[in-house]
């Protein structure tokens, strides 16, 4: 088992907006996370991602348990995330965003950025090496000098993606990667994600578009005012009955 | 051909600098631009913090006091050479700092800047009400001029203007390369998100404490050069107005940019010594002027004119070279 939850739980005062969820995520496949607006997806990505502290329950990364781990700590170990919304520094270029993602793997301190070492010179050549790679694996090598500010939405998505790639992670979750981008955009997003995925990347994408989601993932966890509901392959969640009363209301007779 | 302008610009700079006090033969001014060229170090240690790592403090006039008065007191009343003294006195302003950082910086934005106002106010009232150790009021008088190195001494305005000239410079060199480094970039991923600084694995909290740090120690040097420059301190330098007034020539000058706090430290001062005759009037000329540029040009002089000719040379279809972190 890659990443696995067990009995997570989250409070936030009397409402539980994860509450008991059990999930797994297995090495190399693309595993999903749907439910309506408010089910707690992201919630639970920040559980997992060390944002918010469980109340109780505990995350396990290759056996080990890093429910305590801080957000930083848990990237080192190979654990990526992008945000629904990106935050990337409008004023610099694709490039210069990207560098700094490679950080948390360098070494050279203070000392070496006022003396300007052999150590930072390697090390910023490092990051600038890397920066390129991620860059071109997500197909902007063309825009890595323009300004983030004045790129499209979905290269924005993807500049978000080679960030996440700088830090050598071993499994990346994807918080809405298509939210607010066009379908022709959402089919090259998709082929992206496959991509990486036959890289050897294990990625957990929460998403909202369930034709996506459909073509996309091999493993389906449905969240529901914060409880699991259904879990399995598309097939199988495509006809449950409960999901489709989820997402349909309650009085639908499905 | 674009380097060669900027860095003949630069040397061109530096020697007018040196050139100064030896063509105009004018205390007044040379003694002017001193103690603007001392306002700019403490200006680029604020820099570095709220410009670069995205932490606004207001404490910074207390510890430019701190570094001051450790100064004052090890060279008059413990009788210590000026150098260990100052060595010394910005230590003694960085531990400080250290212990006031970690606190501090469980704060974050307005929380920040009021939290640290705070703390500079409590600096402030410390210096002025603990009669035994600082003189209180009445200040410290009679810190000597540096001491000789060798044979050469800081007596006269000119050896004093080219002693501060030279530890500017050097503070512009340590924070140029600290800015491009990977430390630096580091400091930017946290000013322009926190949360994203974390999940590319930056410990924010080592990271805002070493800019913090490091801020306050800049400030303590030039607190400690001021000391010995004036040679009298009193507790009013680490008042509240002499915050605003650092904070001023940052955001005038261009918060998070090179060149912004000795642009705008100088500018003003310079400006403020000719609207002497004003006296108190003066603040209306320049609360309009404050006000116009941060509405008009939030990122000060420096920034919004790299702006501005990073704009044009876009629209003229020059290939554009990648901007290292920022320009300025």
């Amino acid at each position: 088992m890659f990443i696995e939850t067990k009995n997570l739980t989250k409070k936030f005062g009397g409402l539980a907006a994860v509450n008991k969820v059990d999930f797994h995520i297995e090495k190399g496949k693309i595993n999903a996370i749907i439910g309506p607006n408010g089910a707690g997806k992201s919630t639970f990505f920040n559980l997992i991602s060390g944002f918010h502290r469980p109340s109780s329950g505990t995350v396990l990364f290759k056996g080990t348990d890093i429910t305590k781990l801080p957000a930083n700590k848990i990237a080192g170990l190979g654990i990526s995330r992008t945000f629904q919304t990106t935050s990337l520094f409008e004023q610099s270029t694709v490039l210069d965003n990207v560098i700094v993602g490679h950080r948390l793997r360098t070494k050279s301190n203070l000392f070496d950025a006022i003396l300007r070492t052999k150590r930072l010179k390697r090390e910023e050549k490092a990051c600038r090496d890397k920066a390129m790679e991620v860059i071109e694996i997500v197909g902007l090598t063309h825009a890595s000098d323009k300004m983030v500010a004045s790129i499209s939405q979905e290269e924005k998505k993807r500049t978000a993606i080679a960030l996440a790639l700088a830090t050598d992670p071993e499994i990346i979750f994807l918080d809405e990667p298509a939210a607010g981008i066009n379908s022709d955009e959402t089919q090259g997003l998709i082929n992206l994600i496959k991509q990486l995925n036959q890289r050897g990347l294990t990625i957990c994408l929460i998403e909202h578009k369930m034709s996506m989601i459909m073509n996309l993932a091999d493993h389906i966890m449905v969240l529901n005012y914060g409880e699991k509901i259904a879990e399995g392959t598309p097939k199988e969640i495509s006809s449950n009955d409960d999901v489709i009363k989820a997402y349909l209301g309650g009085s639908a007779s499905a | 051909m674009k380097i060669m302008n900027k860095r003949t610009g630069l040397i061109a700079l530096f020697v007018l600098a040196i050139l100064f006090p030896l063509i105009f033969q004018n205390d007044y001014y040379t003694h002017m631009l001193t103690l603007s060229f001392i306002w700019a170090i403490a200006v680029y240690g604020i820099n570095l913090l709220a410009g670069y790592t995205g932490y606004l403090s207001l404490a910074h006039a207390g510890f430019f006091a701190i570094g001051a008065y450790s100064l004052g007191l090890l060279t008059v009343k413990a009788e210590m050479n000026f150098w260990p003294a100052l060595v010394l006195a910005c230590l003694i302003t960085s531990v400080v700092g250290l212990l006031i950082g970690v606190i501090a910086l469980r704060t974050k934005e307005h929380f920040f800047a009021i939290y640290t106002l705070c703390v500079g106010y409590i600096i402030y009232l410390v210096i002025d009400k603990w009669d035994g150790l600082t003189g209180g009021v009445r200040g410290l008088i009679g810190i000597n001029a540096p001491s000789n190195i060798g044979p050469i001494t800081f007596e006269t305005a000119e050896s004093q203007y080219y002693l501060v000239l030279t530890f500017l410079v050097v503070v512009i060199f340590v924070i140029y390369r600290i800015v491009h480094s990977l430390t630096g970039r580091t400091f930017l991923a946290i000013r322009n998100s926190e949360e994203l600084a974390q999940t590319i694995g930056i410990s924010t909290m080592k990271n805002k404490l070493t800019a913090f740090v490091l801020s306050t120690f800049f400030a303590g040097l030039a607190g400690a050069l001021y000391a010995s420059f004036v040679r009298f301190i009193g507790p009013d330098i680490g008042s509240t107005a002499i915050m605003f007034d650092l904070l001023m020539y940052l955001l005038v000058g261009g918060i998070g940019t090179l060149s912004g706090p000795l642009v705008g430290t100088l500018m003003l001062v310079i400006l403020s010594q000719n609207l002497q005759f004003l006296q108190e009037y003066r603040m209306l000329i320049f609360g309009p002027i404050l006000t116009l540029i941060i509405i008009f040009y939030p990122r000060g002089i420096s920034g919004s004119f790299f702006d501005w000719k990073r704009k044009r040379r876009n629209q003229t279809g020059n290939v554009l070279k990648p901007i290292k972190v920022e320009e300025g």
